[in-house]
């Protein structure tokens, strides 16, 4: 008996976190069925848009008119520059904070957090001057440093709590063993800390992929990345819902590959020193 | 060789003063044990001479060499951590390797003495593994594998067993006395449990707040404890203390007297009625209340004698078996 609920509760959670999955999800299936119909069909209801015929004619108007491949070629530029520009600063401070904390450790981790509760745009006139005077506007170098300046805090953030992980008496360990500084950290910690820094890498590819804000205000022709390209076929009139689709999807797309793929990577480099 | 010297070593964290002043001789060969009560500073005692630590003042000689400057890689000295501490993404294999391999070693000479050390430690059906899939006490015995490989000119042990159950406690124990009878290599070994430090020890070294409260073999503290502080942590169960006119009738502040050095029989001069009588079949402890000597008096009586909960008993103590102490808690001649 207890275990025939069991079973029945277990079914029942099942298809609550289905149901709730397929909730959260619907939006960017529709956008994906829609970029499947014609403009004409794709503003009907959704029993008829459903039924009207499929075509890939949204996407060839689409590529024929912007180019997808230098908008692609951006977000991945972008992306990933400014992700590895972050490490690159964020890797040595994070390091720092874990191994030889201060007494204002805490504080400068809070402090840099807090910029992110800022609202974006309180920024954007300052930064939009700055940018005029380095003639960084439309520039892929640009967005590459703001990316990199808004995720930082997240970087370190993740990368601090992933060595915090490490347990210090393995490094003191490696230094009893013999282990200079250098081999300390090539064959002690760097292996180590490899998945934390992965994680770190793919959620910060997948935030500056998405990131809309500053890519949009700071670029105009040159730069702009995908979320440019989606944000070239939004009317306030709404009457290329196909296109704008098709362009949506190509756009998330890769995201949404990689995303798939890593998901798992992802997963455990979120939940990280969460269950111990 | 591994003769270790603290030389009026201190130090200090911020304002706190963990070591004050302290001199210390560790012979080579010795099985040396600090132990004391949690925060009495002996990891950092052992920190400090591994060079994990670095001394405000004062030296640390090995072998007669100052070391005091010399990094941790380069003091020729093993260590075993309390967490174990190995790499966990190298095999077992590579975890004691690594190092010889540090040292420069060639593959060969390295292959021969990691299989030498597991077959030493009952490890060598293991080597392929990684740590997390091995039990604790066989991770302890990696532990010790990596410090056996390099032929250190002294172990230092840091809480080894803490983190093992109580059987598997009792035989890394004879294990680790077993490697030091093979060896002879000099062993510093901290620990907070008294049995270890007793059965382990050729040299007992009592801690309390950064200071020694005396040194010397196992059974010199047991039988000629300098304070009360000694008494009351060397032997288990713990001394009974007893003040007020017992003890000042014999010129003293405080009477000791241990739990096995407390007879049981008609017409001796104290009594009072069992609480606990705790049966360990070998022996039975009686905690016994309502002394008038103090809250409770610990007695020992053989494993065969029935005691219950209520009962009366009547005991004194073994003239010679006790221990006098001034009233500044520091043993009377």
């Amino acid at each position: 008996m207890a275990r025939a609920v069991k079973t029945r509760r277990k079914a029942l959670n099942t298809a609550l976190a289905w149901a709730v999955g397929v909730l959260i999800f619907f939006p960017i299936l529709w956008v994906v069925v829609l970029s499947f119909k014609t403009e004409g069909d794709a503003i009907k209801t959704p029993l008829e848009v459903l039924t009207a015929p499929w075509t890939v004619e949204s996407y060839g108007v689409v590529q024929e008119r912007s180019d997808y491949v230098k908008h692609f070629f951006n977000s991945v530029v972008i992306s990933v520059g400014s992700t590895l520009l972050g490490l690159l600063v964020a890797v040595p401070a994070a390091w720092s904070m874990a191994f030889v904390p201060s007494k204002r450790t805490k504080d400068i981790l809070m402090w840099m957090l807090s910029t992110k509760m800022l609202p974006a745009v309180g920024v954007l006139y300052p930064i939009y001057l700055l940018f005029i005077q380095l003639g960084l506007l439309d520039t892929r170098l640009g967005l590459v440093v703001v990316l990199m300046l808004i995720n930082l805090p997240i970087i370190v953030w993740m990368l601090y709590t992933y060595f915090r992980e490490i347990p210090g008496e393995i490094l003191e360990a490696a230094r009893m063993d013999g282990a200079g500084l250098r081999e300390e950290i090539l064959y002690v910690l760097t292996p180590m800390a490899v998945p934390g820094m992965a994680s770190t890498v793919l959620l910060n590819v997948i935030l500056a992929w998405n990131e809309a804000f500053w890519t949009l205000n700071l670029t105009a022709a040159k730069a702009g990345p995908l979320t440019a390209f989606i944000a070239s076929y939004s009317s306030p009139e709404g009457l290329f819902y196909a296109k704008l689709s098709a362009a949506s999807t190509m756009a998330i797309a890769p995201i949404l590959i990689l995303g798939w793929f890593s998901q798992k990577q992802l997963v455990r480099g979120l939940t990280f020193g969460a269950v111990k | 060789m591994g003769r270790i010297v603290l030389d009026k070593v201190t130090k200090t964290f911020g304002n706190v003063e963990v070591i004050p002043p302290l001199d210390l001789t560790i012979e080579d060969g010795e099985f040396c044990v600090f132990v004391g009560p949690s925060g009495c500073g002996k990891s950092t005692l052992l920190r400090l001479i591994a060079g994990l630590e670095d001394v405000t003042s004062g030296r640390v000689l090995i072998d007669d060499t100052d070391a005091t400057e010399i990094p941790p890689a380069k003091r020729g000295l093993a260590m075993v951590f309390q967490s174990y501490a190995l790499y966990p993404h190298m095999t077992v294999r590579k975890n004691i390797a690594f190092p010889l391999r540090m040292a420069g070693l060639d593959q060969a000479e390295i292959d021969r003495r990691v299989e030498e050390a597991a077959k030493v430690l009952n490890l060598t059906d293991y080597l392929d593994r990684r740590p997390g899939q091995l039990s604790g006490g066989q991770r302890q015995r990696v532990a010790i594998g990596r410090a056996i490989v390099r032929e250190p000119k002294a172990f230092l042990f840091d809480e080894p067993l803490s983190n093992l159950d109580a059987a598997l406690r009792v035989g890394m124990r004879l294990e680790i006395s077993e490697l030091h009878n093979r060896l002879g290599t000099t062993m510093i070994y901290v620990t907070h449990d008294q049995v270890e430090a007793m059965t382990m020890a050729d040299k007992i070294v009592v801690l309390r707040a950064g200071n020694i409260e005396q040194v010397g073999s196992p059974l010199e503290l047991y039988e000629r404890p300098r304070n009360l502080f000694v008494a009351g942590f060397i032997g288990s169960p713990t001394m009974n203390f007893i003040t007020g006119p017992e003890a000042e009738k014999r010129g003293a502040a405080t009477l000791g007297i241990r739990p096995e050095h407390i007879r049981v029989g008609e017409g001796l001069p104290w009594s009072g009625i069992v609480g606990v009588a705790e049966h360990l079949g070998s022996d039975t402890f009686l905690h016994v209340h309502d002394t008038g000597l103090a809250e409770t008096i610990t007695v020992r009586v053989p494993g065969d004698v029935e005691f219950k909960h209520g009962d009366r008993v009547v005991f004194g103590p073994d003239e010679a078996k006790i221990h006098l102490f001034d009233a500044n808690g520091l043993r009377k001649p």
